[in-house]
């Protein structure tokens, strides 16, 4: 039995490890290639701690511009998205009774339907109207903005308005009645008593909708038109290949998020503890109390070291400059390319030296050389792929015939030293070309 | 200085499809008068109220307040102010706040609705309670708030849907003076609802009583409790023994009951029904506990019956003995206790007496279920 419990216990661990390794490994390993000097995003080998990819990302123009988009399509979708979801939320209360369902069902659709329709339909249904009204093709009816705006909108408002609903079912509409009982018009009670309480909901709902509309893909890629959004120069980057600048906005993105979500925590947790204590409300609602935090609230500490580390980051990339570990690390590349050329030529020289001795026998006994020479001065590093994605590859492969590709490979594969023999009488003239 | 107005319901029907929640309701209550509407769950006091309020047009009918036709004019416009079965106290504002909301969406400042929440808490017995939220106060505290809130809007009649409800036993009767005393200094006129009759006996000029959406009696406590309308007035409110029979004879006030078990029995012909009971009738003869009384002998008399004593309880100023009745019901008897040891009669037949006036007839009717 014992045995047993331990052994589920092994289990539950090394279930965890798993599951949480396939969340957050992508993520790490992407966050750590931001730092690493190659300029392909890799993280073995660890070549050198660079900022030099913020810097990068920070000159890149069209990212920047992509940001500044989505920031702008953000903010719009947030502010109509959570107008429309609660007005649709709202009119779900009032509805006559027997519509509700199928009311319900008409409002929730956009959610089911792809984005890839709603971005076409979109971006034909606002045509359509400037051409019945009129306007010139660059009206402000086929701009990117507008449309990508609306066409988020048309579901965004869906998830902001099941936010909605499900606080409004907590709603007591008798405080609605004692507020018009007490005086009040419809416009004073819905101000002042239905909007405090649905504040919360509010905010999360404009989180969801400014998130939704940040990592929109689908539906933007028929709207933008003159502004691209970050996805959208993302997308069109990595089709050109990709430099690890992409990795730093990613440990940008992920780093806020994670200060948010932690902030967050922190405050639900002071919240809860400072009511648990029996401190007043309005003592918790407001004034940053220090030291209370830190008792049993591990979320701040984590906050707190969080935000030491960012500032001595930032100090230490203002200090310190991988320059010359870059150049050690190309001198160092250097070198060995050099070793191996040497090795090569002298190699070289010896198998002259033994054709002289053994006659004309061309293509005879280099048989070490290849798999040594050819292929050791570029696998270093090269991850699980080798280079095969390097874009430099793609030049390579076309010109070279099939059978010379191969002998540059040996070493990458499981197999690859295996087969290398096979190929040793079409290597020889290959050297001279690629080193 | 009684400056309540009056409320007149003329037949009032009110529908929901095809249910009717009130039937042909007629009430007309006096300014300044403390009215209440008393009746089980269910039996439409609240639909009434929002009728008067102004959260429901009746279906039929007209609903006045001060002679002036209420049709058409919403609740924010109607001089009541309404406290919810549920207080319906706004969590999200401190207790001044929400005191003074009907001030707020007037426009008043910030600095005179402090100082008039300041005026009501001191009414209320809460001074330095105003910068709490509702859900810092105990459940009586809440009740004053919600009566100070009611009460700052200045309305000519305040309704009270149940508000004491929520309350343990003790706060209630505590509430039960203070509302009487707040009312009686304010003057206006108070509508309250309750399906608690001793609340509704205590604290009202006079008390409706309902019946599944029809008004069986509107009267003074006192006289719903002697002389009820109905036999549902006679079961609902207080304790009562029903003896069921026909009408043997009729004389001047009185009648003579055959009851079915207990022999002919005389009582007094309820008011109501003075003018319609006949010889012959089916009947219903109410006998409160508390008029019942140990007769010196056992002779027979139209105003005895005797019956064995099933059980006794011993509740302290009172003894109650329960003797064996018809349907499987009891015969409720209470004794006041004075003082002597009481032999208990428990096994034994015993014969008890009352006085006819203390007792009505009624032609037979619903009675309210336990
Ligand atoms: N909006 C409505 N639609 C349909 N029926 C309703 C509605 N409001 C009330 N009713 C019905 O009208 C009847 C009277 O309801 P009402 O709320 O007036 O009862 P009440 O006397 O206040 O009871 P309680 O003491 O439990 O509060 C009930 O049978 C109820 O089901
Ligand atoms: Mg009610």
């Amino acid at each position: 039995m014992r045995s047993e419990g331990y052994l589920l216990k092994i289990f539950l661990v090394v279930y965890l490890l798993v599951f949480f390794g396939y969340l957050l490994g992508p993520l790490i390993v992407m966050s750590i290639t931001a730092f690493n000097s190659p300029s392909f995003p890799k993280m073995t080998p660890w070549e050198c701690l660079t900022f030099e990819w913020f810097d990068v990302l920070a000159n890149d123009t069209r990212i920047l511009n992509g940001i500044k988009n989505s920031l702008i399509i953000g903010v719009g979708t947030v502010i109509l998205s959570v107008i429309l979801g609660l007005a649709g939320a709202l009119m779900l209360t009032q509805i006559w009774p027997k519509m509700r369902a199928t009311y319900y069902t008409i409002v929730i659709a956009p959610i089911l339907i792809p984005g890839v329709v709603l971005g076409i339909s979109t971006l034909v249904f606002w045509d359509r109207i400037n051409v019945m009204l009129g306007f010139e093709t660059d009206s402000f009816l086929n701009n990117g903005i507008f449309l990508t705006i609306l066409g988020q909108s048309t579901f965004i408002a869906s998830y902001c308005m099941l936010v909605f609903i499900a606080r409004l079912q907590r709603f007591d509409t008798g405080l609605t009645e004692a507020a018009l009982d007490l005086g009040a018009t419809n416009v004073q009670a819905f101000r002042k008593i239905l909007l405090p309480f649905m504040k919360p909901a509010i905010g999360s709902a404009a989180v969801l909708a400014f998130l939704a509309s940040f990592e929109n893909y689908n539906t933007t890629t028929f709207t933008f038109g003159k502004f691209p959004t970050l996805t959208i120069e993302l997308a069109q980057k990595v089709r050109y290949g990709i430099n690890p600048s992409i990795s730093s906005l990613a440990f940008i993105i992920i780093v806020l998020t994670v200060i948010g979500a932690l902030a967050h925590e922190i405050y639900i947790r002071r919240q809860q503890l400072a009511l648990a204590n029996g401190a007043p409300v309005k003592a918790v609602a407001n004034g940053f109390k220090l030291p209370r935090i830190f008792q049993g609230n591990p979320a701040a500490i984590i906050l707190v070291l969080l935000a030491l580390g960012g500032f001595s980051t930032i100090w230490f990339a203002q200090v310190y400059s991988p320059q010359e570990c870059i150049l050690d690390v190309r001198e160092q590349k250097r070198i060995l390319q050099q070793q191996k050329i040497d090795e090569i030529r002298q190699q070289r020289l010896q198998q002259q030296q033994q054709k002289k001795l053994q006659g004309p026998d061309i293509f005879g006994s280099d048989k070490k050389a290849p798999s040594g020479s050819g292929s050791a001065p570029q696998s270093p590093g090269k991850g699980a792929f080798g280079d095969i994605f390097a874009p430099k590859n793609l030049e390579k492969t076309a010109p070279d015939s099939q059978q010379d590709s191969k002998p540059k490979n040996p070493g990458k594969g499981a197999f690859g030293d295996i087969f290398a023999p096979k190929n040793l009488d079409k290597t020889g003239p290959q050297e001279n070309t690629t080193d | 200085m009684s400056r309540g107005v009056e409320v007149n319901l003329d037949n009032v029907w009110i529908r929901f499809g095809d249910f009717v929640a009130v039937r042909e309701a007629n009430v007309s209550i006096k300014g300044g008068e403390f009215f209440s509407f008393l009746g089980p769950s269910g039996c439409g006091k609240t639909t009434i109220l929002r009728a008067v309020s102004g959260f429901l047009e009746p279906s039929e009918g007209t609903v006045k307040i001060g002679g002036r036709d209420m049709a058409g004019i919403g609740p924010n416009k109607r001089p009541t102010a309404l406290i919810f079965q549920n207080l319906a106290l706004f969590p999200l504002m401190k207790v001044w706040e929400n005191i003074t909301f009907s001030l707020e969406v007037q426009g008043f400042s910030k600095v005179d609705r402090r100082k008039r929440a300041d005026e009501l808490l001191e009414m209320i017995a809460l001074p330095d309670q105003g910068d709490k939220l509702p859900s810092e106060l105990s459940g009586g505290q809440k009740q004053r708030v919600a009566i100070a809130r009611a009460l700052c809007a200045e309305p000519d009649v305040l309704l009270l849907d149940e508000p004491l409800s929520a309350l343990d036993l003790k706060l209630r009767q505590h509430m039960r003076t203070e509302l009487r005393e707040i009312q009686q200094r304010v003057g206006i006129t108070f509508i309250y609802i309750t399906h608690d009759q001793g609340e509704a006996l205590t604290m009202s000029d006079n008390v409706a009583v309902m019946r599944a959406g029809v008004i069986d009696q509107i009267a003074d406590g006192q006289t719903v409790y002697d002389d009820p309308a109905t036999p549902f007035v006679a079961s609902f409110v207080g304790e009562n023994n029903v003896f069921r029979g026909t009408v043997k004879s009729i004389d001047g006030e009185f009648a003579i009951v055959d009851t079915n078990r207990s022999g002919e029995l005389a009582a007094r012909i309820a008011t109501s029904a003075k003018s319609n009971l006949k010889v012959g009738d089916a009947a219903m003869m109410f006998v409160r506990p508390e008029a019942c009384n140990i007769a010196p002998d056992d002779a027979p008399g139209k105003n005895r019956l005797t019956a064995m004593v099933k059980h006794e309880e011993f509740e302290g100023q009172i003894y109650n003995v329960f003797l064996e009745g018809s349907e499987g019901k009891e015969i409720k008897m209470s004794l006041v206790n004075i003082g002597q040891n009481r032999q208990s009669a428990e096994g034994k037949d015993l014969t008890l007496e009352y006085a006819p006036e203390h007792a009505v007839v009624l032609p037979a009717g619903e009675l309210a279920s336990e």
